[in-house]
């Protein structure tokens, strides 16, 4: 048994009287990476509102790196990426360097300069995510999925032990989704960081995701992508409420 | 100018006003500009003259002259931007509607007081539209003292500023004090403003704040190029502003914004001959 990053036991959430979340028990062991998936309207981004501390359970408790979310501090040691990272607004006029050192703010401090060493941190981010070249580019003249890696530089030059990402893909062309996946990839298996994964993206995600789970309301999966994929549609459906077509998934 | 510079004070102190002003505007105005508070800055300029109105009020009926209009202004500005910072915090899904709120309030303050004051003299016109010989001994030091401050507090928040203008969630999440930085931030833009007002005036000091930005916007990489050069074309349309508006006897505010709006038509058009061919880099 792998120790859990995250722990979520028997957590409910309600928006006024409507019921999002129900009785969800969650682990997400140590360097795992766990794509979450689910259908609009499932509780994805409430569950990671959740832990973020931005919403409060109803009921049930949620541990991250096995402290009570209540009396966690440490919230360097998780990046995050949201899902509305780029819809930034264009004309921003910061260049990728600006953008990423935006993730050492809080970790520097008040009343602190950047130095040498945050600097060197900052552009050993940049290049982690591929994007030497364009350090000192405007961030809005990139292209969506450039803008998303720079976002996830931002994220990890902080040093996170773990990375949530809420639908990064959305805007990224498909050709790009795949190098996006490996670079994802390689952060979870060559630099150990756990990943939680949210995503409408199934096709690609199940190829490199080491853990699944599948979430409407409750949790109605959690495993390996393997026994993902041996789901039978018909089980399938009834997470989704419709029939869905897990192989030729394509947002684009 | 150059040469009544060294024989007059009130030009001097008016010239050193200018370089100050000429920093210290377009400096907030760039974090103003990006987090789309533009008109934030107009609203607050006219609680300031309803405070400046509420000063030669009192200076005029009863001879009360312990509170200098520039302070009544200062502190008008002070407790408007509070107001404003909590307006927003109450309407948080339509932030805009805590600028009619002060901008109307200002103006009907003002009214109030100028009628109050049995209407209208040349001094308030200079307070509406700057004047080239408004500025004292006194003022000047005290907008140099406010200068320095906002220079200072601006240096050490600096990073907290930029990456709460960019994605203020994202900030709120990394553990970023959001809300006492704001409110840090608006009062310093109330200070500005005020200090601002002698030159440029309650109706165009916004303009100080914002047109350099928008020029600058268009054609720096990145937010500290663009901030240094926003100060560098505040400081051109002070300088040439103050001179050209003494020579023709025009208040220096429509001088300062007309040379603003010359730069800025410069800047676009600048852009559309150094970019006009340019694709987007794409990957």
């Amino acid at each position: 048994m792998r120790d859990s990053i995250i722990s979520i036991q028997d957590v409910s959430f309600n928006y006024e009287h409507k019921n999002v979340l129900d009785h969800v028990n969650f682990e997400i062991p140590y360097g795992s990476f766990m794509g979450l998936i689910g259908p609009n309207g499932g509780g994805k981004t409430t569950l990671i509102k959740l832990l973020l501390g931005e919403l409060k359970p109803v009921t049930g408790t949620i541990k991250l790196f096995n402290t009570p979310i209540t009396q966690f501090k440490d919230w360097n040691k998780i990046g995050f990426v949201s899902q509305k990272s780029n819809s930034f607004n264009k004309d921003f006029p910061a260049t990728v360097f600006e953008v990423v050192s935006m993730g050492l703010t809080s970790k520097v401090g008040y009343f602190k300069f950047f130095n040498q060493k945050h600097k060197a941190k900052i552009r050993q981010a940049i290049d982690l995510v591929g994007m030497r070249e364009y350090t000192y580019e405007n961030i809005g003249n990139l292209s969506g999925g450039q803008q998303q890696r720079v976002f996830i530089a931002r994220s990890l030059v902080s040093d996170p032990t773990l990375l949530i990402l809420d639908e990064p893909t959305v805007g990224v062309d498909s050709e790009n989704v795949q190098r996006f996946y490996e670079l994802l990839h390689n952060l979870n298996k060559e630099q150990g960081i756990t990943l939680l994964l949210v995503t409408h993206d199934t096709g690609t995600m199940t190829e490199y995701a080491t853990d699944i789970a599948c979430l409407n309301k409750t949790l109605h999966f959690h495993g390996k992508p393997g026994e993902y994929e041996n789901l039978s549609d018909r089980e399938i459906s009834e997470v989704y409420g419709h029939p869905v077509s897990l192989i030729t998934h394509d947002h684009n | 100018m150059l040469a009544d510079l060294f024989e007059f004070d009130f030009l001097r102190n008016t010239f050193l006003t200018g370089i100050l002003i000429g920093v210290i505007a377009p400096l907030l105005g760039t974090f103003i500009v990006v987090r789309r508070l533009s008109l934030i800055a107009d609203a607050l300029s006219h609680v300031t003259l309803a405070g400046i109105a509420f000063g030669l009020f009192l200076e005029k009926k009863f001879a009360f002259t312990l509170l200098p209009p520039l302070y009544s202004g200062m502190a008008f500005s002070v407790l408007g931007s509070i107001f404003i910072e909590k307006l927003r915090g109450v309407y948080k899904s339509y932030q805009e509607i805590a600028i009619p709120i002060i901008l109307s309030g200002g103006v009907g303050l003002s009214v109030i007081f100028i009628a109050l004051a049995d209407g209208f003299n040349t001094e308030l016109m200079n307070y509406l539209f700057g004047s080239v010989s408004a500025v004292s001994q006194g003022d000047f030091i005290s907008i140099l003292c406010i200068s320095i401050v906002v220079v200072l507090i601006i240096m050490l928040f600096y990073k907290e500023l930029f990456t709460l203008s960019f994605d203020e969630e994202h900030a709120r999440v990394s553990g970023i004090h959001a809300k006492p930085i704001h409110l840090l931030f608006i009062v310093l833009t109330a200070l500005v403003i005020a200090a601002s007002i002698r030159i440029v005036g309650v109706l165009l000091v916004s303009a100080l704040m914002t047109l350099p930005v928008a020029a600058s916007m268009r054609i720096a990489k990145g937010f500290k190029q663009m901030m240094f050069l926003s100060i560098a074309f505040g400081e051109i349309a002070v300088m040439i502003g103050l001179i050209s508006g003494y020579y023709l006897n025009i208040p220096p505010g429509g001088t300062i914004v007309v040379v603003s709006i010359i730069i800025l038509l410069i800047s676009i058009s600048i852009k559309r001959i150094r970019f006009g061919k340019k694709v987007r880099v794409s990957s």
